[in-house]
């Protein structure tokens, strides 16, 4: 305890519900409410509902709640797949080529995801890869969007494995295949969930730039 | 004769491991690196293959970008500071001023990480916008004929919210690095005598330093990159480089354009994500 006296902790206690209701409840509340909001003219909401709701579930704005899900569904597991082959079999790679090519599967996280929505549609505009308007270009874009987070987690926590239980499997015999698919995979179970959810998340979130990309087409 | 034989032995068994890398950086070089690279090309080379500095010059020297350059980093270093003042006061309460209940908030900000931007921005536009709750509740306590709070639609709208999306990129790591703090220090420098901001300023911030240069860096590329929060709040005089690419590919075509001044937003952010990996490295976050 840094504070002493009850007063002042009360003051620094309304000081921190001042900053996060201004900044993190009401915008969070306001989400909430507006989803439920039958009709809102005045400061609030005339009437609560759950229509919006069933709404999604129903028709043409099911579609598009379909769509995104299967695309953020897709691109997270091509990232998985790919972030966790990249992580396991950079392991076997010298120092230096580890530490280059670690940089390299990290550096689509900063660069801006437009540049990498123009880049895209630059590349993909023409033979003989002619994905343009296509789903698959929207999907491509979430792929290289959430790829370094995918890496980096599992990278993380094959760091965090202790090294014991592979060296253990092999010293009894257990082939690199077999060792990976009953001893190094379950182990990294836990963060490849994470890893997965994560994706998954930032894929619905970081839905602009992709969506922009489908809407020219030729 | 054996011992060479056992030298050799694990050189030959990584041998055919060292080939399963080529598949994953295939996949990044044809879907990241060829498009990057056709940027580059586009940026710096007209249709016939020749270098054009003229347009080059052109572009780097016009009003619109030197706006939206002047832009980004004003909101992207108005924004990081923001986000360090308010991460910081926020965990230093979390931390070492508990309240029943400051578990679970700290776990509702970070679920600010996976929220959509332009999600954060749209709350914001019902509560502070000019037909927003704030506003509507005000006109209508004082009958005023228009909107009082008018700051939604500026650069501070967007800062706000970027303040909003990123404090919990600065809160984790402070709080991560505020759980190793010894606590009998702080109870130790309190019997002797040391007032709450000194012992905050004496034991506690040199433990904070790292995660708030590492949390900050990744502020700063995070905000200069940003494009969703700068697009819905649709700021006319807001422009930044993100939404300046946009603006000059897919609503005028100008694609050499809007190549050159990606290539100028890319070359920002790696020089600040060089900056991150730095300081995380050299620090240890």
């Amino acid at each position: 305890m840094l504070v002493w006296s009850r007063p002042s902790r009360i003051v620094l206690w309304v000081l921190f519900a001042l900053i996060f209701g201004v900044l993190f409840l009401a915008p969070l509340a306001v989400i909430l409410l507006s989803s439920l909001a039958d009709q809102w003219n005045g400061v609030l909401p005339n009437g609560l509902t759950t229509e919006h709701y069933t709404d999604v579930v129903r028709g043409a704005a099911w579609n598009s709640v379909k769509a995104s899900l299967i695309t953020g569904f897709l691109a997270s597991a091509l990232a998985l797949v790919s972030g966790t082959w990249a992580a396991l079999s950079l392991r076997l790679q010298g120092p230096a080529l580890k530490r280059l090519l670690g940089l390299l599967f990290f550096i689509p996280s900063a660069v801006p995801s437009v540049s990498v929505g123009l880049g895209l549609l630059v590349a993909f505009s023409h033979p003989p890869l002619l994905l343009n308007g296509t789903i698959a270009i929207v999907m491509i874009a979430h792929f290289v969007l959430i790829s370094a987070f995918t890496f980096g987690n599992v990278s993380a926590g094959l760091a965090r494995l202790s090294p014991d239980f592979e060296q253990v499997a092999s010293s009894l015999g257990a082939r690199p295949a077999y060792r990976l698919w009953h001893v190094t995979l379950p182990l990294l179970a836990p963060y490849l969930v994470a890893a997965f959810g994560l994706s998954f998340a930032l894929s619905m979130g970081n839905s602009a730039p992709p969506s922009w990309s489908i809407r020219r087409a030729g | 004769m054996s011992e060479a034989v056992a030298l050799r032995a694990p050189a030959i068994r990584r041998e055919p491991g060292k080939f399963w890398i080529v598949p994953p950086v295939a996949l990044l070089a044809l879907l990241f690196f060829y498009p990057l690279a056709l940027i580059t090309r586009q940026a710096f080379l007209d249709d016939s293959g020749v270098a054009n500095a003229a347009e080059i010059f052109r572009v780097l020297h016009s009003r619109f970008f030197l706006n939206a350059l002047i832009n980004t980093v004003t909101i992207s270093v108005t924004a990081t500071a923001g986000c360090l003042i308010v991460g910081l006061v926020l965990a230093l309460i979390l931390a070492f001023v508990p309240f029943p209940g400051s578990g679970f908030i700290a776990r509702l900000i970070d679920t600010f990480i996976a929220l959509p931007t332009f999600l954060v921005t749209l709350a914001f536009t019902f509560l502070y916008g000019s037909a927003g709750m704030l506003n509507a509740g005000l006109m209508e306590t004082f009958s005023l004929p228009l909107p009082p709070v008018d700051f939604l639609y500026s650069t501070w709208g967007v800062v706000l919210a970027e303040v909003t999306v990123y404090t919990p990129f600065i809160l984790r790591p402070l709080l991560a690095a505020f759980s190793l703090v010894d606590r009998g220090q702080i109870e130790a420098a309190s019997l002797l005598g040391a007032r709450p901001f000194r012992i905050v300023r004496q034991v506690i911030l040199p433990a904070a330093i790292p995660a708030l240069i590492a949390g900050g860096s990744l502020c700063l590329l995070l905000t200069v990159n940003e494009f969703g929060i700068v697009l819905f709040i649709g700021a006319k005089g807001v422009i930044t480089l993100p939404l300046l690419i946009y603006g000059k590919a897919i609503q005028e075509s100008a694609y050499q354009v809007a190549c050159i001044i990606a290539v100028v937003n890319i070359a920002l952010s790696l020089g600040l994500f060089g900056l991150y990996r730095f300081a995380a490295g050299r620090l240890g976050v």
